[in-house]
Parts: structure tokens; C-alpha cells; sequence
């Protein structure tokens, strides 16, 4: 279903992605591990067409996502690791509006729009706008609309982050639900360590800008000698801390705030 | 088709529930009418060119109009910065129309902005010569808004961050303002301004504003409309080019 053969990616002298190859079968659950900044996100960028890579290549779906972007973005929905919500919109806007560019039709978009916005308890702040949103109602929001529609492929960039337990079990539970019951193929990146444990088929462990071990998570653990993933996952990239990103979007949205009012 | 009305709601809906930013964005040509048409009037007058106010509105609604449109075609960084840029971006939908629908939706707010300074410049002493021509100038009003919400998508499309709106600001708005004979009769300005203002957009669009509102034409209509409208053609496809290059 996906399948790349050194992928690279560079941002001038930064070396993003360098030549990673791995493959996903249809109906699997992928996993994608690694520190801040190892290329995680990079990648799936070029999966979805928001990227170019600069050189190897990709198919979703026998399809190359640089050149059939159109007939690629069919095939996929995604769960951004960032913000991708329009904060002057309520939450069911936000959703109607994926809901017609997916072109899920009427009658099922405001059945599916309910449902999902119950499902993740925001069905009673539906008419406020996000900017009055916390952080994780956000986060729930997000998901939510990600799972508005069902495509072939589903992308979760780190869908977690910032959320409580009770909504990670939620999701979970309805990316395997989808999984088992409607065959969507799942590529998964995530922090921690049990949910990939949980949920992933396949793991690909990736550490600056290349894959240095995939396979299951028993094979992972067999491969480095320990007995958890956490411990598989630092044998296999170190125990030193990378660099934090994201700093200036940070700032950015705090310089708005102040000029908005 | 859904796509482009969705994403011409969207501009619609952020216009509607951002007062602050229509109360600002109104602030800037009451100046212009107020300082400029209250404090040259006599001067104007002197010179044998009759009523300022009568003169400059048609000006300041074109002002408005690029301003407004301008902006809305770069509130797209807005867009890349806080990451909604994305979800369209990766939607089955093709670029052109998403462009498309965001370019109207901008266009049709500047456009009421454009009406709202009308309505002000009423109030002011402006007198409409002939009803009948209103449409002809609201479809001018339109054409300029379509142009510069076109042009700024495309130039928003190049730029990743806030330090190149300046730029813009000072490169591209400013001197299609101030040389498209909004605020004087180019008529009678220097061959060089002239010459320049021939190739501003606005310069068309305002003289068709002020032909179809009060009467006096440097080009005329026919000439306006011919190259106004080429010019919205050229910016829509150099907008929409460059959008659908757009990466993340
Ligand atoms: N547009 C860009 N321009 C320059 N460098 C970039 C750009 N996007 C990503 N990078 C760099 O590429 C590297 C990989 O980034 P990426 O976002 O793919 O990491 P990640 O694995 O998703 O990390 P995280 O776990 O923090 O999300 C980082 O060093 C980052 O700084
Ligand atoms: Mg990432």
C-alpha cells in the first residue's frame, strides 16, 4: 500500500530524510519511532503529497504522490501533528468544511459530524469557535475530523501528543476498530512507546533521517537483547537528547494573540 | 464547485467575526477622504478642477478596495503560520479551485468594505452623478477586487513567514495607490507618472470607478474594462500557478 526505496530529503544543508526504504502492507498497522527531528514528520509529508522529495521514490496505492498529487489525495486522510484547525470557525464548521472537501454527502456528513463530536466529547461547545478551545479540546477536535471521512490510508503524525488518557484509549480504539473492520492501513508515529506496543503490526525505528531497525515489536526486542520497547527504542538510538524544534511558531501564535486584542 | 463556495464562506465567516479588523481597515481611507478632501479642497477648487470630495471618492472606494483585497490574498501566511494551509492543501480538491474559492471569498469582502466607504463618502458630500451606472461601478469594484486578492495569493504563495508583508506593503501597495491616479487627475500629471500608472491596475479601475460615479474619464470605460479584466485574467492564473507550486 505504501511503499518508498531510498527517500531523501534535504533543506539546504540539512539532511531531513536520507534514503530510507521500508514498505506497508494494506490492512497494516506501520509505526514510525524516533527522537525529535529524525524525519518523521519529513516523511510524511512526502507520503501526502506536501512535499517533494529530492530524491528516491514513493507509491500510495501504486501511485506516485509528487506527480499524481490529485488522484494520491483520494486515497488518504491525516491527523497532523500541528495545528491544522481554523481557529475563527466552531468545531462543526471546522468539520463541515473537511466534510465538503471530502465530499462526504450531506445526510451522512451531519450523522458522521454528531457521532464523532460526541465520541470525543465536543459535541456540547459544537457552535463555539476554536480559538476558545483548550489545547486538548483541540487535539479531540483534530482527531475528529480526521476520522470524518474513511480513506485507504491513514496518516496519525504523533495524534496523541497533549492528550488524556481517556481520549489516547478512544482513539485507539476506534483506529483499530477502523483497522479490522474497514481494512484502512495505518502509518503511526508516536512518543510513546506503549501504544505502539498496542496498536502497530510493524515498527520502523528511525533515528537522523534513517531507519536503523523495523519489525515487529518482539523482533525489535529480540534484535537489541532487552526485554521492553522503551529499552529497544534507546539501544537503538541513544540515550542523549535531540534539539526542540518548533520554538518560532510558538512565538508567533503569542504575537498574534497580542495583536488580535 | 461545493469546494470554492466552501472556501468562499470560510473568507466570508472570518470577515463577519473579526470587527476589529473592519473597523481598522476602515480607519485608513477616512483618513485619506477626511485630511486630504477637507484639507486640498479649496486648493483643488482654485485650480479650476471643481469639488475634491466629488474627485477623490471614487479614489479612496479604489483604495479601499486594494487594500482590503491585498490583504485578504496575503492573509494566506496567516493560514501557512497556523497550519489550516494544510488541511486544504492535502484535500482531493483541486488546487485551482481551492485558489479560486479563497480569491472570491476575499474579493467579495473587499468588496463590501468598498461599499461600506461609499456609503461614508455620502455622508461626506459625495453625490453620485448617475444611478444608473452604480452596477458598472460595483462590477469595477469587483474586478479590482478579484485582481489584488489574486495577486496577493500569489505573492503570499512565495512568502513563509510575516518578513516579506512588509515588503509587499511598501513594494507592491503602496505604489499602486499612490500612482494610479486615486488622489489626482493623471491627466495633467508628468509623462513619466503617466507612464507608470499605465501599467497599474488600479489606474483602470479607479478611472472606471470615477467615470461610471461622477463622470470624468482619462481613459474611459471601454479601455478599463478591456485591460482591468486582462489584468484579472493574468493575476488569477499567476495566483493559481503559484499556489498549486505552494510546499510545506
Ligand atoms: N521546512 C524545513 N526547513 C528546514 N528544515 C526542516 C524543515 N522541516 C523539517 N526540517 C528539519 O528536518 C529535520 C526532521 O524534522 P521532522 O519534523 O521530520 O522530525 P520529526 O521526526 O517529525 O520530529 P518530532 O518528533 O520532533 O516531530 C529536523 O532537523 C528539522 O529541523
Ligand atoms: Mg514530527
Amino acid at each position: 500500500m505504501i511503499w518508498a526505496r531510498e527517500l531523501t530529503k534535504n533543506f539546504g544543508a540539512i539532511s531531513a530524510v536520507q534514503g530510507i526504504s521500508f514498505e506497508v502492507a494494506k490492512g497494516e498497522i506501520f509505526a514510525f519511532l524516533g527522537p525529535n527531528g529524525a524525519g518523521k514528520t519529513t516523511t510524511i509529508k512526502m507520503l501526502t503529497t506536501l512535499l517533494k522529495p529530492s530524491s528516491g521514490r514513493v507509491e500510495l496505492d501504486g501511485l506516485d504522490p509528487a506527480t499524481q498529487q490529485q488522484e494520491t489525495r483520494k486515497r488518504f486522510g491525516i491527523v497532523f501533528q500541528d495545528s491544522s484547525i481554523d481557529d475563527e470557525l466552531t468545531a462543526y464548521e471546522n468539520m463541515d468544511f473537511h466534510g465538503v472537501l471530502y465530499k462526504v454527502p450531506k445526510r451522512i456528513r451531519a450523522a458522521r459530524i454528531e457521532e464523532l463530536l460526541k465520541l470525543f466529547e465536543l459535541w456540547d461547545r459544537r457552535d463555539h469557535q476554536v480559538k476558545h478551545f483548550s489545547g486538548g479540546m483541540r487535539r479531540r477536535l483534530e482527531i475528529a475530523r480526521g476520522f470524518l471521512h474513511t480513506p485507504k490510508i491513514l496518516f496519525l503524525d504523533e495524534p496523541t501528543l497533549g492528550l488524556d488518557p481517556q481520549t489516547r484509549n478512544q482513539l485507539w480504539t476506534h483506529v483499530k476498530r477502523l483497522n479490522e473492520t474497514e481494512n484502512v492501513t495505518v502509518f503511526l508515529t508516536t512518543h510513546y512507546m506503549e501504544e505502539a506496543e498496542r496498536v502497530a503490526h510493524r515498527i520502523a525505528i528511525m533515528d537522523h533521517g534513517r531507519i536503523v531497525a523495523q519489525g515487529s515489536s518482539e523482533e525489535l526486542k529480540r534484535q537489541t537483547g532487552t526485554d521492553s520497547l522503551e529499552e529497544a527504542f534507546l539501544a537503538l538510538t541513544g540515550t542523549s537528547i535531540r534539539e526542540e524544534e518548533g520554538g518560532s511558531i510558538v512565538r508567533m501564535r503569542r504575537m498574534v494573540k497580542l495583536f488580535r486584542r | 464547485m461545493n469546494a470554492v463556495y466552501i472556501l468562499w464562506l470560510r473568507q466570508l465567516k472570518r470577515y463577519t467575526r473579526s470587527r476589529a479588523r473592519v473597523t481598522a481597515s476602515l480607519a485608513q481611507p477616512l483618513l485619506f477622504l477626511f485630511a486630504l478632501g477637507f484639507g486640498l479642497g479649496p486648493t483643488f477648487q482654485k485650480a479650476g478642477h471643481g469639488n475634491y470630495i466629488q474627485f477623490i471618492s471614487p479614489g479612496v472606494i479604489g483604495m479601499t478596495v486594494l487594500f482590503n483585497s491585498m490583504f485578504s490574498g496575503i492573509e494566506l501566511i496567516w493560514d501557512r503560520q497556523f497550519g489550516f494551509l494544510k488541511e486544504t492543501l492535502v484535500a482531493p480538491v483541486s488546487r485551482l479551485s481551492i485558489m479560486i474559492g479563497r480569491t472570491l471569498g476575499g474579493a467579495t469582502t473587499a468588496l463590501i468594505q468598498g461599499v461600506i466607504i461609499m456609503g461614508v463618502c455620502t455622508v461626506a458630500g459625495f453625490r453620485v452623478q448617475n444611478l444608473s451606472l452604480l452596477p458598472v461601478a460595483f462590477l469595477f469594484m469587483a474586478l479590482i477586487a478579484t485582481t489584488f486578492t489574486a495577486l496577493g495569493t500569489g505573492i503570499a504563495s512565495l512568502l513563509t513567514d510575516f518578513q516579506g508583508f512588509q515588503l509587499v506593503m511598501n513594494l507592491v501597495v503602496m505604489p499602486a495607490f499612490f500612482l494610479s491616479g486615486a488622489l489626482f487627475p493623471l491627466g495633467e500629471a508628468p509623462a513619466p507618472i503617466q507612464f507608470i500608472a499605465s501599467f497599474d491596475p488600479l489606474s483602470f479601475g479607479v478611472d472606471g470607478l470615477r467615470t461610471a460615479l461622477i463622470g470624468v474619464a482619462h481613459f474611459g470605460i471601454p479601455t478599463d474594462l478591456g485591460v482591468l479584466a486582462t489584468f484579472t485574467t493574468l493575476f488569477l492564473g499567476f495566483g493559481g500557478y503559484l499556489f498549486s507550486r505552494i510546499q510545506l
